[in-house]
């Protein structure tokens, strides 16, 4: 083992460039004689387009073209798809309207794309943006997650009447029914999953340039997913043949599930981009991302628990009515149906769940994958059932969970909604983060706390969640149109240095440096020799991209697997150089050996003899470079525990959170600096939704949040440090065991926290406060509650 | 209509055309292609754009060009000197500050004129500090105890 190996908290190879102002993003890039684009947007939530008129702004100087819907369909440019078809609970496909990139008769959101104009600088384009004149009759718009279903609301889509895009079921319903009208106790409970706006800081963008030589496109776009941008973009699109298209995602400033799917920017931008002739370049402003970056979350919810006499969980129902937005998004439908009631088992052993779910249409932006993508609802939604349950039964929420958790011993183990957990140690977790939370001197700082005027709470979250989606056959069983493997080339360069193409992406999660160990570590080859090249279709195998926390438990294990097969080949080369069969060699810390000898090679020395095969076995090509596709055998599952400890001023409603401590089991942790990095940055997203952000529409469909100035982002002084531990119980089912460790933190904190608010809040009979709990929401509930009390 | 505006960047004399409008950060990015001063937002919230104007820390996006007429202006690209990072820079590195690394460069900016300010800046007032700097990967806790121990290098350096 060296400083570099698996384990180590190996420093980022990444950071010369970020922190010396030398990355390469996006808006950073710039083609000869390139043009600038700028989008007319809707200012209406719901409007026809009578009439767009482009005169005046083909006058202002320095404006190419004004491109609108119309030029768009003649030239016969696809809609924007979805690639995940739900079967309702009548076996009816979901309803899809078409999704334009540029909308033709109709805009159905404050955002949605009317035109685009083209100008020779950016200033120009906006001025000429400004002048296009475009003629609406407005129309009632459908802004309400809950009611959009509901009879007498304005229609979005004649293909989706009651704007109901699917009503999908999980479960059986009539055995839940039964357990719960025999249980001994039950709790009910009615809440909102606030809809967050993902905001990575750095904007979305795009940059197409069109070859009229060779009829090649190039598309440089802030994408997770650069393979699958591709695929769509030629498949469904048919923007260009899929090999005369070449995708490059460089730098890309954070996505968190915002940059995995395929927009209308960029595919306006290479449709223009071939129909002048020049490249264009679109690059978002901040109040666009706002609305056109696809949110997440947005459900409304009604959810049950019944337990026997002893608080052993029996049933579990739930309802969620879940906001899709205007048109859906490109994985949108799956994200509140198979990657969110598949969790709803959580840790526990409930034997019976019921979910169904209503995805509606409304005049607002669509709603996609966001950090989490529907296991933060899950957890929600099982934790809190869970914590209420502890206060009506007046059992310790953390003893609650130790009666129901699934046992160590108990693995694998199916749940009653589809998943089957490998591996995992719920209690030891639970136990430790116990400890680290110092939950025995709570009640100490409770009293302390009372003494100062303020109200303490305590809240737990032991989250689990189905990360490394998954065999490829499972997910299209369940209506996913794509493969979910991965892939990986290894490639040994003459000198001996290494060039890794994968077909992850890095937009923070830090691939050079622990793809770069995982190799280093499996060949024995120097960490400083091994290159990590992802990110763009003409130099990396296919591959499907970084989401989901798969590129640890997908994407190394194909790593890892192409390492097997140099391992495999280079036994050949160096039996043949050592003068013994290869079964005989043996592969440790970079040299083969023959077995019982100290007869050995280096794996550079191998990987010369393949490119200069002078003497080399005859019946083996020359060359060391081998590739492998990885299709995960399961999901994986990491999971744990997180204690929020927080303090409410009574008289401000302000909630601060004075402690956050998480243990969690990643499986094999690669680099743990990186690890508890990623953990951070989840929880702050996590206490983000919890207690400070939230789209806010208004009945008319406006964004009331749509900047910095009103969605309230979370900022240093909001935040504490935090404990962050883990344990390790490694994945039997991949070869490095490892589980991911991208998204816990914005899965298990909204509980966490909600749970220590509802807890500081029961001292003064608050029974309910809706996220984010800000402080007029606290202040006002603490209010109503005195009051009530008074009657 | 263009305008000249000379002033000094990272040590040297620059002149360039800028409308009456551009703001500094268009200009340093387009006009003298010094990427690494980013724009995260339109409303002077994200902080990403941070650069030293006479020495003091100022979002490049709430000036005019034209306004930093004859002024010294410090990018993140003139940060470090003779090929040696600032401590700032290598406390970052050194504590995981940085994931995406987008809002990076105006942390560092932002940090360093915090140290000159105040070389041991409590975890309190660095937090109070980064109010005017956005950052959505790193949950900020290894930002904050990279400035910390960024302005204790700083204050060490200087004797």
């Amino acid at each position: 083992m060296t400083d570099m190996s698996i384990g180590r908290a190996v420093k980022r190879t990444e950071d010369l460039r970020f922190i010396t102002g030398k990355g390469h993003y996006l808006d950073d890039f710039s083609r000869p004689h390139q043009t600038y684009a700028a989008f007319v947007r809707s200012p209406h939530a719901h409007a026809e387009i009578k009439k767009i008129n482009k005169t005046k702004a083909l006058k202002v100087p320095g404006v190419v073209a004004v491109l609108t819907g119309d030029e768009l369909a003649a030239d016969k440019i696809g809609t924007l798809i979805c690639g995940w078809v739900i079967k309702g609970k009548d076996g009816s496909p979901h309803k899809a309207p078409p999704h334009p990139a540029l909308a033709t008769k109709k805009v159905r959101y404050v955002g949605d794309h009317v035109a685009v104009v083209i100008g020779e600088t950016l200033d120009a384009a906006k001025d000429g943006a400004e002048a296009v004149e475009v003629e609406y009759r407005t129309l009632p718009a459908a802004v309400d997650t809950a009611s959009a279903h509901k009879p007498g609301q304005p229609q979005l889509h004649a293909e989706a009447p009651n704007n109901l895009c699917y009503d999908w079921e999980i479960g059986d319903r009539a055995k839940v029914d039964a357990a719960f009208s025999g249980a001994a106790h039950a709790v009910k409970l009615q809440f909102v999953n606030n809809r967050l706006v993902p905001n990575a800081i750095e904007p979305r963008a795009a940059l197409a340039d069109y070859d009229t030589g060779s009829g090649e496109f190039t598309l440089y776009t802030t994408s997770q997913n650069p393979h699958v941008a591709r695929l769509v973009l030629s498949a469904f699109i048919g923007i260009a043949p899929e090999h005369k298209l070449r995708v490059i995602a460089p730098d890309v400033g954070g996505g968190f599930g915002s940059k995995i799917f395929i927009y209308a920017e960029e595919t306006v931008a290479l449709w223009a981009a071939r129909k002048i002739g020049r490249p264009v370049k679109w690059t978002a402003e901040r109040s666009e991302s706002f609305v056109s970056d696809a949110h997440g979350r947005d459900h409304v919810t009604t959810a049950e628990l019944a337990t026997d006499k002893d608080g052993k969980f029996l049933a579990m129902r739930v309802n969620t009515v879940a906001n899709l937005g205007a048109y859906l998004s490109t994985f949108a439908s799956a994200v509140p149906t198979y990657l969110y009631a598949t969790l709803l088992a959580g840790q526990y052993k409930t034997p019976l769940i019921y979910c169904d779910v209503q995805g509606v249409f409304t005049n607002t932006t669509p709603v996609d994958a966001y950090r989490g993508a529907g296991r933060p609802e899950a957890t929600y939604v099982v934790e809190r059932l869970v914590e209420e349950m502890a206060a009506k039964l007046k059992i310790a929420p953390d003893e609650l969970r130790r009666r129901n958790f699934v046992q160590a011993n108990e693995f694998p183990y199916t749940t009653p909604v589809i998943h089957q957990y490998d591996c995992g140690d719920f209690q030891r977790a639970q136990r430790e983060a116990l400890r680290v939370a110092d939950v025995a001197g709570f009640a100490q700082r409770k009293a302390d706390a009372k003494k100062r005027g303020k109200l303490r709470g305590l809240g737990y979250s032991s989250y689990i969640e189905a990360c490394g989606i998954a065999p490829s056959a499972a997910v299209g069983s369940l209506g996913g149109g794509v493969g979910l493997w991965e892939s990986a080339t290894i490639r040994f360069n003459p000198t001996g240095n290494v060039s890794i193409h994968v077909g992850t992406h890095s937009h923070g999660q830090s691939h050079q440096t622990t793809f770069a160990q995982v190799v280093a570590d499996r060949l024995g080859v120097p960490f400083e020799s091994v290159e990590i090249v992802e990110g763009d279709t003409a130099r990396t195998p296919f591959g499907m991209g970084t989401y989901g926390s798969r590129s640890a438990a997908v994407g190394l294990s194909a790593v890892s697997k192409a390492a097997d097969k140099i391992v495999e080949k280079g036994k050949k080369i160096a039996g043949h150089l050592l003068e013994a069969a290869p079964q005989d060699i043996e592969f440790r810390d970079g040299k083969f050996r023959v077995m019982g000898t100290d007869k050995e090679v280096g794996i550079a020395q191998v990987a010369f003899a393949a490119y200069v095969p002078h003497n080399y076995p005859k019946d083996l090509e020359p060359g060391f470079e081998e590739t492998a596709f990885y299709d995960p055998l399961n999901f994986s599952f990491p999971a744990g525990t997180h204690v929020a400890e927080v303090e409410i001023d009574p008289e401000t409603g302000t909630t601060e959170i004075v402690n956050y401590s998480a243990v969690d089991d990643f499986g094999t942790i690669i680099n743990p600096m990186i690890v508890e990095g990623q953990v951070h940055g989840g929880i702050v997203q996590g206490v983000g939704q919890a207690l400070l952000e939230g789209a806010v529409y208004d009945a008319d469909g406006q964004l009331a949040s749509g900047s910095y100035m009103d969605y309230t982002m979370p900022r240093a002084d909001n935040v504490p440090s935090f404990k962050v531990e883990t344990i390790v119980v490694p994945s039997p089912l991949n070869p490095l065991g490892v589980k991911g460790c991208g998204e816990a933190g914005a899965i298990a904190a909204p509980a966490a926290v909600m749970n220590a608010v509802h807890d500081a809040l029961r001292a003064v009979g608050v029974d309910k406060v809706e996220m984010p709990a800000t402080p007029h929401r606290v202040w006002s509930a603490i209010r109503n509650a005195k009051k009530k009390a008074a009657k | 209509m263009d305008v000249n505006v000379s002033l000094t960047v990272n040590g040297k004399k620059v002149t360039g055309k800028a409308e009456p409008r551009t703001l500094l950060v268009q200009f340093l990015r387009e006009t003298l292609g010094l990427t690494g001063t980013h724009v995260g937002c339109d409303t002077s919230q994200c902080g990403a754009c941070v650069v030293h104007i006479d020495g003091v820390s100022v979002k490049s996006c709430t000036i005019l060009a034209v306004q930093c007429e004859g002024k010294k202006v410090t990018t993140i690209e003139g940060l470090a000197k003779d090929g040696k990072l600032h401590p700032m820079q290598q406390a970052f590195h050194e504590n995981h500050g940085l994931q995406c690394g987008f809002c990076t460069p105006g942390m560092i900016m932002s940090a360093v004129d915090l140290a000159k300010r105040n070389p041991k800046p409590s975890e309190t007032e660095v937090r109070e500090w980064l109010e005017g700097n956005i950052c959505r990967c790193t949950g900020y806790h290894n930002i904050v105890k990279a400035i910390m121990a960024g302005a204790q290098a700083s204050h060490d350096l200087k004797g």
